[in-house]
């Protein structure tokens, strides 16, 4: 969906309309990622990172509009990281750093915003601090935020639709809805952990 | 804005001291001409001896602008290489166009020899050995296209362009063995490097090479720093990929490619300027990088032509030993400095 890998088989729709037949800037204004991959340059700081985000809307060398300010002034504050905005990559903890990706993906100003594992690294504390702010940006901001997790339990917490996806069958629903209909019994295999329907969590058999 | 500002006033002492070093350039050198006679036999005033004024004319003026050109387009080329491969070793010498350009000059000069049974004159000049280096350059800038539109990966790319410098060093070291002493010597000088001995019909040509390269990069200044998130991210941001990878690798043959049929090979300025210019204007932003680096090349090769000179000495030093001699301890510097090369 976020155009990086080539589709393995079927048809995509956004907005009614093939993916394909999106123009590669027009699909710009439409859809922003935040990857898992490092970037290739930890040299930038936050600002000059977070205003590469306008790229789909400046003109040929990048100068940025009245709007553009302002759609990147809210980006940071939305996010907090007002104080940090003159610091280097390279000197932000990791919880920081997916942050600012995240600034950059909302100054981007697209109806979608797809995360890859947005919270592998981090510690608990910080996994839901950003799960909650993504929760929030959506509420805020009427955006689509789509991400993927290995984190099911702060998922369920946290997210409004879940799509659990199983190796024949995949489910698509509110977390609650899922939770009544068993879904997420069968997720792994049932030897070592079990689902507590009553918790939302998994729990080690004794 | 509030950023642009303080750079101006770095771009305005940049600009002061290139002018410093253009004028010290052309006053010194191994006929030492007063810098009065200088000025007027530039402005067509009155010179004490016209040989002077022939000097400064036919050859300082050519050969500092030269220096101009290289250093610049050196550098800019580096910068181009840096960010396109996420690489802060990169430089024009790792795609293995400076190779291709010494293996058409060492083809020229010791290949030319072997066959001199059906070669009964001279032909190689300057303009033929520009022309030798050029093509070799371009052919293998586009095996390098070529193989950079099957391969996605910019690293192993990377490791590509450094194959085929050792293909060519091998083939050149082939040459050597079976030349005679004449020829090796010959191709020996051109490997020095030299901004000097160029007419200003090819200082002409150089210029051009120059300008296009350096129009190029203006253009893809935006995909440059988009670059710098990683090409997934840049391919987000609607970026054409592709196009922009085959537009900053064509600017960099141009720029490499052009430079080292003219001047020979010059190396770690394209690998060291860049990173200097990082640490003085301290940013990433390509709008300010690519003048920058520009500017700052060419002063840094001015330097090195002046240190070359000897000044007042008979005696020239090769330009390449003096880049690389100042080149690589500020390569090294860095390195221990800041512990780690970013960019």
């Amino acid at each position: 969906m976020g155009n990086v890998q080539s589709k393995l088989s079927g048809e995509i729709y956004l907005k009614e309309k093939p993916l394909d037949s999106y123009h590669s800037n027009q699909l710009a204004t439409e859809i922003s990622v935040v990857l898992t991959e490092p970037i290739a340059s930890k040299n930038l700081t936050v600002l000059e990172l977070i205003r590469l985000g306008r790229q789909p809307y400046t003109n040929w060398i990048g100068s940025l509009s009245k709007i553009d300010k302002e759609k990147i002034i809210r980006a940071i504050e939305m996010v907090g990281l007002k104080e940090l905005e003159h610091k280097k990559c390279y000197e932000l903890s990791d919880g920081q750093f997916q942050k600012v990706m995240i600034a950059r993906a909302l100054a981007q100003d697209t109806s979608i915003i797809l995360l890859d594992e947005p919270t592998t690294h981090l510690d608990l504390y910080h996994k839901a601090q950003i799960l909650k702010l993504l929760q929030q940006i959506a509420h805020e901001t009427k955006k689509t935020i789509v991400f993927t997790t290995h984190e099911i339990e702060l998922g369920i917490q946290l997210a409004d639709k879940m799509l659990v996806m199983e190796n024949d069958k995949n489910s698509f629903g509110a977390p609650k809805q899922l939770i009544d209909e068993g879904k997420f019994n069968t997720l792994f295999p049932t030897d070592t952990i079990f689902f507590d329907a009553t918790s939302g969590s998994f729990k080690i058999k004794k | 804005m509030r950023v642009q500002k303080t750079y101006q006033l770095s771009f305005i002492l940049l600009l002061f001291a290139l002018f410093i070093c253009f004028c010290l350039n052309i006053s010194l050198g191994s006929v030492s001409i007063p810098f009065g006679d200088v000025i007027n036999s530039i402005f067509s005033g009155d010179v004490k001896q016209e040989s002077w004024r022939y000097i400064v004319q036919n050859y300082r003026i050519p050969k500092a602008i030269t220096a101009i050109l290289v250093g610049g387009g050196l550098s800019l080329s580096g910068l181009l290489m840096q960010t396109l491969f996420r690489n802060p070793l990169a430089g024009p010498f790792v795609l293995g166009i400076s190779s291709g350009a010494s293996l058409g000059a060492a083809l020229l000069i010791m290949g030319t020899s072997l066959f001199s049974g059906i070669l009964t004159f001279d032909i190689v000049n300057n303009i033929t050995l520009a022309i030798a280096s050029s093509i070799g350059s371009f052919l293998v800038l586009l095996t390098v296209m070529v193989v950079a539109s099957r391969i996605k990966d910019t690293m192993a790319l990377l490791i590509i362009g450094l194959m085929f410098g050792s293909i060519t060093a091998a083939l050149v070291s082939v040459l050597a063995y079976f030349s005679n002493a004449e020829n090796l010597q010959r191709y020996i000088y051109w490997s020095f490097g030299s901004v000097g001995n160029l007419s200003w019909v090819q200082v002409g040509i150089l210029f051009i090479v120059f300008i296009s390269g350096l129009l190029l990069s203006i253009i893809l200044m935006k995909t440059l720093n988009a670059f710098l998130l990683g090409e997934n991210y840049a391919k987000s941001l609607g970026v054409n990929i592709k196009q922009k990878r085959f537009l900053i690798i064509l600017a960099t043959g141009l720029l490499a490619g052009g430079i080292t049929a003219f001047a020979g090979p010059i190396a770690f300025v394209g690998l060291a300027v860049p990173h200097l210019t990082r640490q003085i204007f301290n940013t990433t932003d390509h709008n300010i990088l690519v003048p920058a680096v520009v500017i700052y090349g060419a002063i840094l090769m001015l330097l090195c032509d002046i240190l070359a000179q000897l000044p007042t000495s008979a005696y020239v030093l090769p330009i390449n030993a003096i880049t690389s001699i100042i080149g690589a301890p500020v390569v090294i510097w860095l390195l221990v400095r800041k512990r780690k090369m970013i960019f």
